[in-house]
């Protein structure tokens, strides 16, 4: 880049501003981004990057305000036309077809002819280059959501985009990991192709991010060089005020066991699913263990066989406060105080076309919503505010349908309703997925307190800050084994990460794992 | 020109509920329309379908006879149906709960019990839970499909009666003709007013339909199966059983239609016959659908298919058109129907010329 003569932006936005009946998503926002500039846009969930990006994307229409695309001005009407000027976007909501394989879900977004077999040697060229390994002949409806996320990017890699628009990519990665996808991010960006990154993650943007623009409600608060602020000072920025300080104390001593894992050993009957091999943990009353590891090594079967959604031949394999749970299913696991947040929301943890009073009955009906078998809609509507107030759920009351609520606000409401019902045992995948900073500070705050109430409470996370944020000993899984637990500030994400890829001491999976990222 | 469906944002709830009457609308124009190409006058036709079968209270209470099996078959449906179990066979639920119920009734022609009608009632639930709990079982046991297993007894049930009738229950002084005796007095339901045909079977259905929305609406069993039939995986993650979702669905169908057939046995047939239902248990999947699978829609929607039936036959005795005039009518409701719901969740969209 020449310094004597200003070059044209890649990308240059003049007042955009979008309405929504209810909300003003953008008002008057500029953003300018250079050719090889990777620009972080950062904001709490809400405050308009989404919007911002769709337009740019050309999935929705801005109101007011115009593009400028290499110093042309540009009208982008659809995700094809953006694809078409060189624009890449990787969604934080897969738009991935389930009953396809990855294959053929990169080959729709593709121009021309399929062919398949050539397609699949480069998407195993382009993942095993920037460490993002996928067997392109999977089926996504078989993936976890890490893996889904994968897709996404090779997809767009494979496009050769001058703008790359990646929405939280790294939440799902492996540090290491997280490392390679940035040596990738910064070498495409030497070879001249824009990035606009979207993240909540400071430190990452810090690290990786030219410039910084800064979203609050809708409006720019703030431009700046992110490697000349300091995390508090970029925090302040985006909510306003200083993010609370988790303080985390020592946990209890000695609590009775309220999770035991001896052995569990389970074949999957998904042809795409993860092996579980001679598990063994114990979660005790007080503590709240972490099992860290990348996405698709076995958590969502080793989550399945703790739930009871998935049942076990050998009844001793999982046991609940002393009881032996292996062959029953979920509610009756439930009744022993056991309560579970799933990753998946919409469908899974909620019912998308039920209200959310509804929603409260699917696993809160023990808390006297029921009188010999028929339902006190009353307890269950009182139950639903009493979640909707101390967990801020944005939505429009206890009657709103479960799909009408944002990701964030969706898993706020479940985690509440799990945690106002007093589980003995907690167990949760992904927290705070997709949740804005203060809301997933909120929810870690909320685990410890129920831990320092006595709480066993079991998390499954692939974001490492937020387990050495909370966790009191950690675990990695990998391929389907678990490794030795570890007390938490006695390791270091260094080492855990390497145990993320199956090599820690004594690993038996260690050497044959096709997931070391 | 190119077309292509476009999922909606938000399908309008107030059109889930139109869409009935639409189909119906567009079932009566295109009846018209078949009536002209037959060479009959539209209006004449409209006329005798649909007016003159509810011209008098004679022809109500002819409506409501017709209504009332109708009505008992699509509640059961309905409560499997919601929780996606797909019990089509209410047909041979309702022939084996006729036979069961006439089994009672021809085993005791002397008896004077006040329990014999009520234990016919009882006959009748039994043997249609009994048929529908085959497919049950296959389905739990070895999840087989119980749209088809459901279906190809309804041929089997249709088999069992031809053979009594035609064997072992055979009225020995009727002539060879295939049915059994007529049922003695006490083996028949009272009629409510002297002179018509519609008996307190119609309460028995009025009361399914009330004890179908407690449960639908406010039971826990109900709201699990409501769980169980939009999101199955929550269904699971909450630890509901899917085999009781399944046994519920299907033998809430069978009990309902077996109560049905027995309704027809000791009703206006009053013997078992080859031809007890005119296609009740299949006209009932319509009544069920058309009613949106609630029981106050399938009150007014088992009234417009008995409607169907009874006009049926007054164009036949009138206008000379043959009988299966019924069934067309019956099919392009359903067709009708599902192509407005398909508009609730879709919209036609013209694609702007390729480029």
């Amino acid at each position: 880049m020449n310094a004597a003569t200003t070059p044209t932006p890649r990308l240059a936005i003049k007042g955009m501003r979008k309405v929504y009946p209810a909300v003003i998503a953008n008002d008057g926002v500029d953003l300018t981004v250079m050719p090889g500039e990777i620009h972080a846009v950062v904001g709490e969930n809400g405050a308009g990057k989404s919007t911002l990006m769709k337009a740019i994307y050309g999935v929705i229409r801005p109101d007011e305000g115009e593009i400028r695309w290499e110093g042309e001005h540009v009208n982008i009407t659809s995700p094809g036309q953006a694809r078409e000027l060189g624009i890449g976007m990787v969604f934080q909501h897969f738009s991935l077809f389930e009953t396809l394989t990855v294959a053929q879900n990169v080959a729709l977004a593709l121009p021309g002819k399929f062919d398949l077999a050539g397609l699949s040697r480069r998407i195993i060229e382009v993942s095993e280059r920037y460490g993002l390994p996928i067997d392109p002949r999977r089926l996504v409806h078989a993936l976890s959501v890490g893996e889904r996320q994968r897709v996404e990017i090779i997809r767009c890699l494979l496009q050769n985009p001058r703008l790359l628009i990646l929405d939280e990519p790294t939440s799902v990665l492996t540090p290491q990991a997280v490392r390679k996808l940035f040596e990738t991010l910064r070498k495409l960006a030497s070879e001249g192709c824009s990035i606009l990154y979207i993240s909540h993650k400071l430190d990452e943007i810090q690290e990786l991010c030219h410039t910084a623009t800064i979203l609050r409600a809708g409006k720019v608060t703030g431009t700046c060089s992110p490697a000349q602020e300091t995390p508090k000072t970029l925090a302040r920025m985006m909510i306003g005020e200083d993010l609370p300080v988790i303080h985390h104390g020592e946990p209890a001593e000695g609590g009775e066991v309220r999770l035991r894992i001896d052995g569990l050993t389970q074949a999957t009957g998904d042809p795409f699913g993860v092996n579980l091999r001679d598990i063994h943990l114990e979660v005790r009353s007080g503590e709240i263990v972490g099992i860290a590891g990348v996405s698709g090594n076995g958590q969502q079967e080793l989550l399945k066989a703790i739930s009871g959604e998935e049942t076990l031949h050998d009844r001793r394999a999982v046991q609940m406060c002393g009881v032996p749970v292996g062959r029953l299913n979920p509610a009756r696991r439930r009744s022993l105080g056991m309560c579970f947040v799933p990753e998946e929301r919409l469908g899974r943890g909620a019912v998308p076309r039920l209200s959310l009073t509804e929603n409260i009955l699917l696993t809160a009906y023990r808390k006297g919503m029921l009188v010999s078998g028929m339902i006190r809609f009353g307890a269950a509507r009182r139950f639903a505010e009493e979640c909707i107030r101390r967990f801020d759920v944005k939505c429009g009351g206890p009657g709103s349908e479960a799909k009408s609520l944002s990701g964030g606000n969706l898993q706020k409401f479940i985690v509440g309703r799990e945690i106002m019902q007093d589980p003995k045992l907690l167990v949760l995948a992904q927290p705070t997925w997709g949740v804005d900073v203060g809301a997933a500070s909120f929810i870690r705050r909320s685990l410890l307190d129920l831990r320092n109430a006595g709480t066993a409470v079991l998390v499954i996370s692939e974001e490492l800050d937020e387990l050495f944020e909370i966790c009191d000993r950690l675990v990695v899984i990998a391929k389907g084994t678990l490794s030795p637990t570890k007390v938490t500030s006695e390791t270091g994400v260094e080492e855990i990460g390497i145990w993320m890829s199956g090599m820690w001491p004594d690993s038996v999976v260690a050497g044959d794992t096709t997931h070391v990222a | 020109m190119w077309l292509k469906f476009e999922q909606r944002t938000e399908p309008s709830p107030l059109m889930s509920y139109l869409s009935p009457a639409i189909a119906v609308g567009l079932m009566l124009v295109s009846g018209m329309a078949l009536f002209y190409v037959l060479g009959r006058n539209p209006f004449a036709g409209f006329k005798i379908f649909f007016l003159n079968p509810v011209k008098d209270w004679y022809g109500v209470s002819e409506l409501l006879l017709k209504a009332t099996p109708l009505m008992l078959c699509a509640v059961g449906l309905s409560v499997g149906f919601r929780a996606n179990v797909w019990n089509i066979g209410a047909e041979g639920q309702f022939l084996m709960g006729a036979l069961a119920a006439g089994g009672v009734a021809l085993h005791f022609p002397d008896s004077t019990s006040p329990f014999l009608l009520p234990g016919m009632v009882l006959a009748g639930a039994l043997g249609g839970m009994a048929w529908a709990a085959i497919p049950a079982w296959l389905r739990t046991r070895f999840n087989a499909n119980e749209i088809l297993t459901s279906l190809m007894l309804v041929y089997v049930a249709q088999l069992v009666v031809s053979w009594l009738v035609h064997g072992p229950w055979k009225d020995p002084e009727g002539f060879n003709f295939p049915q059994t005796q007529m049922f003695q007095a006490k083996a028949l339901l009272p009629v409510l007013v002297e002179g018509n045909r519609v008996n307190v079977a119609l309460f028995i259905g009025m009361g399914a339909l009330l004890i179908a929305w407690v449960f639908m609406n406010r039971s826990f069993l109900g709201f699990q199966m409501k769980v169980a039939g939009q999101a199955e995986n929550a269904g699971r993650y909450a630890g509901f059983s899917s085999k009781r979702t399944i046994w519920l669905g299907m033998l809430a169908g069978g009990a309902l239609a077996g109560i049905a057939g027995m309704s027809e046995v000791a009703g206006p047939v009053g013997q078992i016959t080859e031809h007890i239902s005119p296609g009740y248990g299949f006209a009932a999947m319509i009544v069920a659908f058309v009613g949106r699978l609630t029981p106050i829609g399938i009150f007014f929607s088992s009234l417009l298919l008995a409607l169907l039936y009874v006009g049926g036959e007054q164009v036949q005795q009138h206008m000379q058109l043959p009988s299966a005039i019924s069934n067309v009518f019956q099919g392009m409701l359903l067709f009708f129907l599902l192509a407005s719901d398909v508009f609730i969740n879709f919209r036609l969209r013209r694609l702007a010329r390729r480029q």
